[in-house]
């Protein structure tokens, strides 16, 4: 640690005695000038390590040390997080595999296309209009073009139950494991004792994006986020290898897809062999013909067919095509999640990469592939793959099999160029959106140095002066994500159900596991400051404060009741502290008829310095 | 008149021309550019589809045979024959995609112009990348915080109209991002602070504040609040103080701009105009945004440039071609455009829509009925100023040689020449060399697609 930091650790620990605010009777911080405000220092490290600051933060914090509650929040656990577990424990999707949740929820495309058809008919009756959008097709948390009136839910799925025998075993709503794993998010920001973890597993997931309305994404996502969790502090090579072989990343990417041009699926069915598996997945190859209908056409899987087609369990068996290699997660693996747009790699490595990741795939495609069958795990399908060696940066990867896309993980990762983007990365969400050069230089070279070990190069951050003194203080705007949840820790709030949360997150422009674009969310204030962004938000600090916000309670009492004076309110919920020019017109607030503490409440959380950590 | 003195004239006004394209003053080229003198407000419209839009399936050149051999599965059928699904003839090669039958009529009106093979110069392959550059308007150049649009906003003079620009989005993109003010607006219908009234059930808190608001539009409240909370305005002007006195920043010059806009748009009250009698946009955000953006223009709020994007154009896989994404996407695009059109009727004689694309897609299929990401793609440009009723640009035939690298349409119009020509000629703008810094602006590069 630097001399500095280990100075205002040690003057931490003697400003003990001296201390204010939190939950306590003695005025807000930066009272008396003068005082060395390592007060300060300790709120700004829990602002940038947590969700947010909590009344009786300080406190625990102070009786750890700050030092060490940083090491432990670094470290691994060390015992279960009880009291989240049993937040979580009612949402029954959330313990599901990829698996059960496909058999549960996820409704056949041939139904789905059914489905899309008979809307396109009532609205053309109804409105006249042409407009018809695939269900769940992009837009915000929860909001798709279908109609949603629960009349017409139920009127609609009694006549897909007519049809279509295997909706019986639907049982919930689709929307349902997209809420689900939005509500956990927030929750776990809200209530989780490792932070940190936290936030990392948040870092990660917009580091190797995916969008959950792609496909059957939605119903992998949630084993992909246990798979980033696991390996969210450890070794970053691990957490891309696990990026790499997760059918939520391979689906999204298409490389579920990609195969060698000269591919013959009798191969792969004389592979798979004994294993009674179906012939050939749905998109390739000569399927076995179904014995047509005069005059029907065999047209592509997808494509209007005439209702009667669809009684058939599986999608209708394509024509013959073409198999080819897919180019997207190659260049993504490089531009995205390794070496960064300038990292110096060509068209022809992309190339490269794609044939040495051909045959990565998802397990057990059956007929139109995944989205039929439901076990989606990796596999490593050898018919699929362009056989030969592959030249990789300047490299020779020699022909192996899985083996080489393996390998090619393995360079990229231990790539400094890696190293300087994760590093960059790294210190622009915990420092400053201009991340400090000399910062980053350092964590690359930790990065470098232990092998991609993610824990360590944090550790170097965190406990730098860059990070630790005063000059990238309140540098960071926070995303919706950070100022609901800041907005719900500073309260103390309880929420019940998350789902209006998520909504709100949504309008203020961050849809949760909804990112359409691989390169995640942009980490800057241009992001998410606009007119509209802050008008969310200066109503949803009404609203919260007001217990406006569905499924969320929030106690004003513990804010100091009606006697609380505005500097306690303000100290509680911004520890940072309000401007001089702030603290006037909120007293000016407070001493109007009806200034209560709840509205002070909305008004500190809508302000300008509450956007900011 | 005898054929001599024809020529002559012809030459005459030919030579006119050649001085007025060369070294004219510049007082002298802004005024030539301008559609029309007149003080009313010219309006454009930029609807940016993100993720690459395939333009051989949107404006499909059927007569060269080249389109189809490369797209087996995908591609749409040449007009006539009967068949189903087939594009739409526009002009003997190049037909439409048949989703977008709403936008064939304006076509036909001259009110819609189509550039073909347009693009930026850029050879990057990135979405993230190129849509940077389409906005910055520097394409190549990574280092341009601010976008064209905002730039444009800054040279057009002052104003007094705080929606002068405006992105219908939920967070400002870069095209408009930088000095000039630009407001991101969601939702016409609830900007502003809330209103502290009891929450009802279901829908409630929506209706309740519409209905709140009406009645305070209408003159004093007579009732007052029995909860001890605040009145509305207060918490509005409060948090105006608050964001007023905030820091010369991001955050605070946003904060600010919020209330001037709040207050422009409640004294205009644009969702007070209702779409015209018979106009339907479509379901979806698209037409729902433009729905909006007719409101605002007709509330004569001062918007100049307006933005709105969509996304999901990116199909590497399953395209569909006269159904499935790709024309579901279309059908929205088409109709939005159309809708928006007719709703504003005369008004359309001061705006131009235009769309843009970051690039396009390969030329041949790939090996999972979809495409992958190309250079040249197609723009629509539709308004009174366009001269429709052709499709602009340079379009090769779809051989190997003739290919970008053997697989896309190249680029053969600069985008920045095309928006030029739409800043010059139908907004008037004489500097486009802060708009499009690093390029010389030619009006002989222009394509040519707005009335002169």
């Amino acid at each position: 640690m630097t001399k500095r930091a280990s100075r205002s650790r040690s003057a931490l620990a003697t400003a003990v005695a001296l201390q204010l605010a939190f939950g306590g009777s003695t005025p807000a911080v930066n009272a008396s000038p003068g005082v060395p405000s390592d007060d300060a220092a300790v709120i700004h490290v829990l602002s940038r390590l947590t969700f947010g600051v909590k009344p009786g933060d300080v406190d625990r914090v102070r009786q750890a040390g700050l030092g060490a509650w940083v090491d432990a929040q670094l470290g691994p656990a060390t015992s279960e997080d009880k009291a989240l577990a049993g937040r979580l424990a009612g949402i029954e999707t959330l313990s599901m595999s990829t698996a059960e949740l496909r058999e549960k929820y996820e409704i056949p495309p041939n139904v789905r296309q059914a489905i899309q058809r008979v809307r396109a008919e009532r609205e053309a009756g109804m409105e006249k209009a042409k407009a018809k959008k695939e269900p769940g097709a992009t837009d915000d948390a929860g909001a798709t073009n279908d109609d949603d009136s629960p009349m017409a839910r139920r009127a609609e799925r009694e006549e897909m139950m007519k049809r279509f025998p295997e909706m019986a075993r639907i049982e919930g709503r689709p929307q349902q494991v997209i809420f689900d794993l939005q509500a956990a998010k927030v929750l776990r920001a809200v209530y989780a004792e490792r932070q940190l973890e936290e936030l990392m597993v948040d870092f990660w997931f917009n580091h190797f994006n995916v969008f959950a309305r792609k496909g059957p994404i939605e119903y992998m996502v949630g084993e992909y986020e246990r798979t980033i969790r696991a390996n969210a502090l450890g070794k970053f090579e691990d957490l891309l290898v696990a990026t790499a072989k997760s059918p939520a990343m391979l689906f999204y990417l298409d490389n579920w897809q990609s195969t060698d041009p000269n591919f013959d699926p009798r191969a792969l069915r004389a592979q798979q062999g004994g294993r009674n598996r179906r012939p050939g997945a749905g998109e390739r190859g000569p399927a076995p013909r179904r014995p047509g209908r005069p005059g029907e056409t065999m047209e592509p899987a997808g494509m209007g067919r005439p209702a009667e087609a669809d009684t058939a369990m599986t999608s209708p068996q394509p024509p013959r095509r073409t198999f080819g290699i897919n180019e997207n997660y190659a260049r993504e693996l490089m531009e995205l999640h390794t070496l960064g747009v300038d990292g110096g790699y060509t068209q022809a490595d992309v190339v490269e990469v794609a044939k040495a990741f051909t045959g990565w795939t998802i397990l057990g495609e059956g007929p139109g592939g995944p989205r039929q069958n439901k076990e989606s795990r990796f596999s490593f399908e050898e018919a699929r793959h362009v056989k030969g060696d592959k030249k990789v940066l300047g490299v020779t990867v020699k022909n192996g099999g899985e083996k080489e896309g393996l390998e090619i993980l393995r360079r990229l990762a231990a790539h400094p160029k890696t190293a300087a983007f994760v590093a960059g990365k790294l210190v622009r969400r915990f420092v400053a959106d201009a991340p400090p050069a000399s910062l980053v230089q350092r964590a690359a070279a930790t990065f470098e140095k232990t092998g991609g070990d993610i824990r360590e190069t944090l550790r170097v951050v965190v406990t730098s002066e860059e990070f630790l003194g005063t000059s990238f203080r309140a540098a960071k705007v926070k995303t919706p994500l950070e100022f609901v949840v800041s907005s719900l820790r500073a309260t103390s709030a309880e929420v019940r159900n998350a789902r209006d949360l998520s909504t709100r997150i949504s309008d203020m422009g961050m849809p949760l596991y909804l990112q359409q674009p691989p390169t995640g969310y942009k980490d800057s204030a241009e992001e998410w400051i606009s007119t509209s962004a802050l008008l969310e938000r200066m109503n949803f600090a009404l609203d919260l404060s007001a217990g406006r916000v569905r499924g969320v309670r929030l106690d004003v009492s513990k804010l100091g009741g009606s006697t609380a004076t505005l500097e306690l309110v303000a100290a509680q919920l911004l520890p940072g502290g309000l401007s001089e020019k702030s603290k006037k017109t909120l007293e000016d607030e407070v001493s109007k008829p009806g200034g209560e503490p709840t509205r002070v409440v909305g008004l500190v959380l809508g302000s300008p310095e509450f956007q900011r950590r | 008149m005898s054929l001599n003195s024809s020529r002559r004239v012809f030459l005459k006004s030919s030579a006119l021309a050649g001085l007025v394209f060369g070294a004219a003053p510049r007082s002298l080229m802004r005024s030539v550019y301008a559609s029309g003198t007149g003080t009313r407000r010219k309006t454009m419209v930029v609807i940016f589809k993100r993720g690459a839009c395939d333009g051989l399936n949107t404006v499909i050149p059927y007569a060269d045979p080249g389109y189809a051999k490369g797209r087996p599965s995908i591609a749409i059928p040449a007009p006539g024959g009967g068949r189903q699904g087939a594009a739409l003839d526009l002009d003997g090669h190049f037909g439409l995609h048949p989703a977008l039958d709403e936008l064939l009529p304006l076509y036909k009106q001259g009110q819609l112009g189509i550039v073909h093979a347009v693009g930026s110069p850029d050879l990057t392959r990135s979405h993230f990348d190129a849509q940077d550059f389409m906005e910055s308007g520097t394409p190549g150049i990574k280092s341009t915080a601010d976008g064209w649009m905002n730039r444009c906003s800054g040279s057009l003079g002052t104003t007094d109209s705080k929606f002068r620009a405006v992105a219908l989005t939920k967070t400002l993109p870069q095209i408009l991002r930088g000095s000039s003010k630009a407001v991101a607006l969601a939702r016409l219908d609830d900007f502003q602070v809330h209103e502290d009234i009891e929450m009802s059930e279901g829908r409630g808190m929506a209706l309740g504040r519409r209905g709140r608001r009406r009645r305070e539009l209408e003159g004093p409240v007579a009732e007052t609040s029995p909860s001890p909370k605040g009145t509305p305005s207060e918490s509005s002007s409060a948090f105006e103080r608050l964001y007023a006195d905030a820091a010369n920043d991001l955050l605070g010059n946003a904060g600010r701009e919020t209330f001037e806009a709040i207050e422009a748009l409640q004294a205009a009250d644009p969702t007070k105009y209702a779409p015209r009698t018979g106009v339907t946009y479509p379901r979806g955000r698209l037409g729902d945004s433009m729905k909006q953006m007719a409101q605002l223009i007709k509330a004569d709020l001062g918007v100049e440039l307006a933005f709105v994007d969509v996304g999901g154009w990116d199909h590497h896989t399953a395209e569909g071609s006269s159904t499935g994404q790709l024309a579901n996407l279309l059908r929205q695009l088409g109709g939005s455009m159309a809708a928006f059109h007719r709703d504003l009727g005369d008004s359309m004689n001061d705006v131009v829509v235009m769309t843009m694309t970051e690039f396009g897609r390969t030329v041949r299929e790939n090996g999972n009925r979809g495409t992958d990401h190309g250079h040249g793609g197609v723009s629509f440009v539709l308004g009174g100023p366009v001269k429709g009723g052709r499709v602009y640009g340079r379009f090769p035939k779809l051989s190997e040689e003739n290919l970008f690298e053997g697989r896309d349409l190249p680029v053969t119009t600069d985008f920045r020449d095309l928006t030029a020509e739409v800043l010059a000629r139908h907004m008037g703008l004489a500097d486009l060399k802060s708009v499009f810094p690093n390029y010389e602006i030619k009006p002989s590069s222009f394509p040519g697609i707005l009335k002169s």
